[in-house]
């Protein structure tokens, strides 16, 4: 069971002079209960290739399947299936607070399970469940206007909102854009809980390099549209010149290491995550 | 899903009526819609359509995005036309059950629905060949004179340049806010009429909340840059007609007089 992209193109504003080709012959596979993290610089597609992996824009080119089910199949008999596979993807927006409509927390998160047709006891199940896998007291917030609370917290709430679709796949696009440290680290914290217990497969669109690093088992990194890199991270940013050309850099720790050797410490340059970086250079030191 | 609005419709180029100075085509556009009510025959429809005709063609904006302006606006065509067809006294051609269709009627509609055809065409021809910077600089400076009587032109040229500027970024957002609540399960396409409008409630109260956030952010952002209303301020392009704009004039001018003795003269 996967996601998959088979040579997917996509063009905005196709048969206009503002013409935009955002995506080229992307392929690639999403495999279920992984952790994927997606790169690039700014403008290289990353948004656009996450709402294909939702089913949210069709490509112009190419397909999208998800557990093997065509999602622009326009046939009767598979209309009804691709709906169905859509909602196996939830997708949390960049900035997705900015979407909360509703006068209370709960309310507003119910709103997904009531369009699905849930009876008046699951959605209080969902509502419920979702705002636990969050970390969003059900008693201290479930009655609050959305509104009235921290940033963080609207954004746990509208995170709760996809959650309670029940998806099997989640995909967020810069989920911690915005955030204070210690926000960032929790939410992160909590993504990862959602990976690892809740066995979610998790698509994450990120710009830090370190968070990558520690979290995710495969990265992918765009350039202008097409997926230039597709390996475990500790791989990926063994090729500095490929990723400096897709305008990233390897982790801080990464880089502090290479310097290091480059001022004649003998020390291996493969850590990618602080403490694999720290046991380096003891072992390195202590040699 | 809202990605094929392209609103201001600007199609940026080159050609003349591009370079034109905006005040002179919108001064133009007047004289010609006044010109389009003036026709009245054949020869003077004619006279008028070669011309529409000719600008279409060296404005280098492609005819299908021309045509596509008129889209909106075929049912009051159509209707117009059918109400004329009918409700002319003279020489039958047709009887339709209780309608009479006449000569004169035909010749009418057709006549009254080209009119409507140069009107949108040709105010669609400025629009398209004219950013909407220019455009609001443009109405600016032909209200200016109204200062004197207390006409806030500036402040009403900032307002229109304010609203074009969010346009597209507002139809961005709504297309984000609607991808989002599509992905929770809303369905914008179905049901019956109130059924359709309470599917948008949950596009635009993160609509209106995110307008009013940017609204208020603008304007604490002009305030910090000292901006103070239109006294005293200068213009980075100062608008300035040209050999262009007086041979557009002189075009005009002759095409007005050919019109005016087509018309007077042939009764
Ligand atoms: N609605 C749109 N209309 C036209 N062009 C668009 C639209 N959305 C994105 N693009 C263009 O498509 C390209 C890819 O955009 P995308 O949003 O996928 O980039 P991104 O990698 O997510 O960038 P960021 O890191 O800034 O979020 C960009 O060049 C952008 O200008
Ligand atoms: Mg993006």
């Amino acid at each position: 069971m996967s996601i998959r992209l088979e040579d997917v193109s996509y063009t905005y504003m196709r048969g206009t002079p503002f013409e935009k080709t955002a995506l080229q012959h992307v392929s690639l596979s999403i495999e279920e209960g992984s952790f994927v993290a997606i790169a690039g610089h700014t403008g290289s597609g990353k948004s656009t290739l996450v709402q294909h992996l939702a089913g949210l824009i069709a490509p112009t080119g190419g397909r999208v399947l998800v557990d093997d089910v065509d999602l622009s199949d326009t046939s009767r008999a598979g209309k009804a299936a691709a709906k169905e596979a859509r909602r196996k993807v939830g997708m949390v927006f960049q900035y997705p607070e900015h979407q909360l409509f509703e006068e209370t927390v709960e309310a507003d998160i119910a709103f997904g399970p009531r369009n699905l047709g849930c009876s008046e006891k699951e959605i209080a199940e969902r509502v419920h469940a979702a705002m636990e896998l969050v970390g969003l007291d059900y008693d201290t917030y479930h009655a609050q206007p959305p509104f009235q609370m921290s940033g963080g917290q609207k954004r746990r709430a509208a995170i709760a909102g996809v959650l309670a679709m029940k998806p099997k796949y989640l995909i967020l696009d810069e989920p911690t854009a915005g955030l204070d440290p210690a926000g960032r680290e929790k939410m992160l914290k909590e993504i990862r809980a959602l990976h690892k217990k809740h066995g979610f497969t998790i698509v994450l669109v990120s710009h830090s390099m370190e968070d990558i690093a520690r979290f995710a088992e495969r990265m992918l990194v765009l350039r202008k549209g097409t997926c230039v890199l597709d390996d475990a991270p500790s791989n990926v940013f063994r090729q500095t010149e490929l990723l400096e050309q897709s305008g990233l850099r390897p982790p801080q720790v990464t880089r502090f290491l290479q310097m290091l050797r480059r001022k004649g410490l003998e020390v291996p340059v493969d850590a990618i995550t602080f403490e694999e970086g720290l046991k380096a250079i003891l072992k390195a030191v202590q040699q | 899903m809202l990605q094929d609005i392209t609103l201001g419709q600007f199609f940026p180029g080159t050609s003349f009526l591009h370079r034109m100075d905006p005040r002179v085509k919108i001064g133009l556009l007047f004289l010609l819609i006044v010109l389009v009510f003036l026709c009245n025959t054949a020869p003077t429809y004619g006279l008028l359509g070669a011309f529409t005709l000719f600008l279409m063609l060296r404005s280098h904006v492609p005819m299908r995005m021309m045509l596509k302006s008129l889209r909106p606006l075929v049912w009051i065509i159509l209707f117009t036309f059918l109400i004329h067809l009918c409700s002319h006294p003279g020489e039958l051609i047709a009887q339709l059950g209780p309608f009479e269709i006449t000569k004169e009627g035909l010749q009418q509609g057709i006549f009254i629905s080209l009119r409507l055809v140069f009107l949108i065409l040709l105010s669609s021809l400025l629009t398209f060949t004219t950013s909407p910077l220019k455009l609001t600089d443009a109405m600016e400076r032909i209200l200016s004179p109204g200062k004197k009587i207390g006409l806030p032109a500036h402040e009403l040229a900032m307002m229109m340049t304010i609203a074009l500027r969010f346009v597209p970024t507002l139809i961005e957002e709504t297309d984000k806010i609607m991808k989002a609540q599509a992905a929770r399960g809303s369905d914008f396409a179905s049901g019956n009429i109130l059924q359709r409008l309470k599917g948008f409630v949950p596009v635009l109260v993160p609509l209106f909340l995110s307008a009013f956030r940017r609204a208020d952010e603008l304007a604490m952002a002009m305030e910090a840059r000292c901006y103070h209303g239109g006294e005293g301020r200068t213009q980075m392009k100062s608008l300035k007609a040209g050999r262009l704009d007086y041979m557009a004039c002189s075009s005009m001018a002759v095409l007005t007089g050919l019109l005016l003795y087509l018309r007077f003269s042939m009764q």
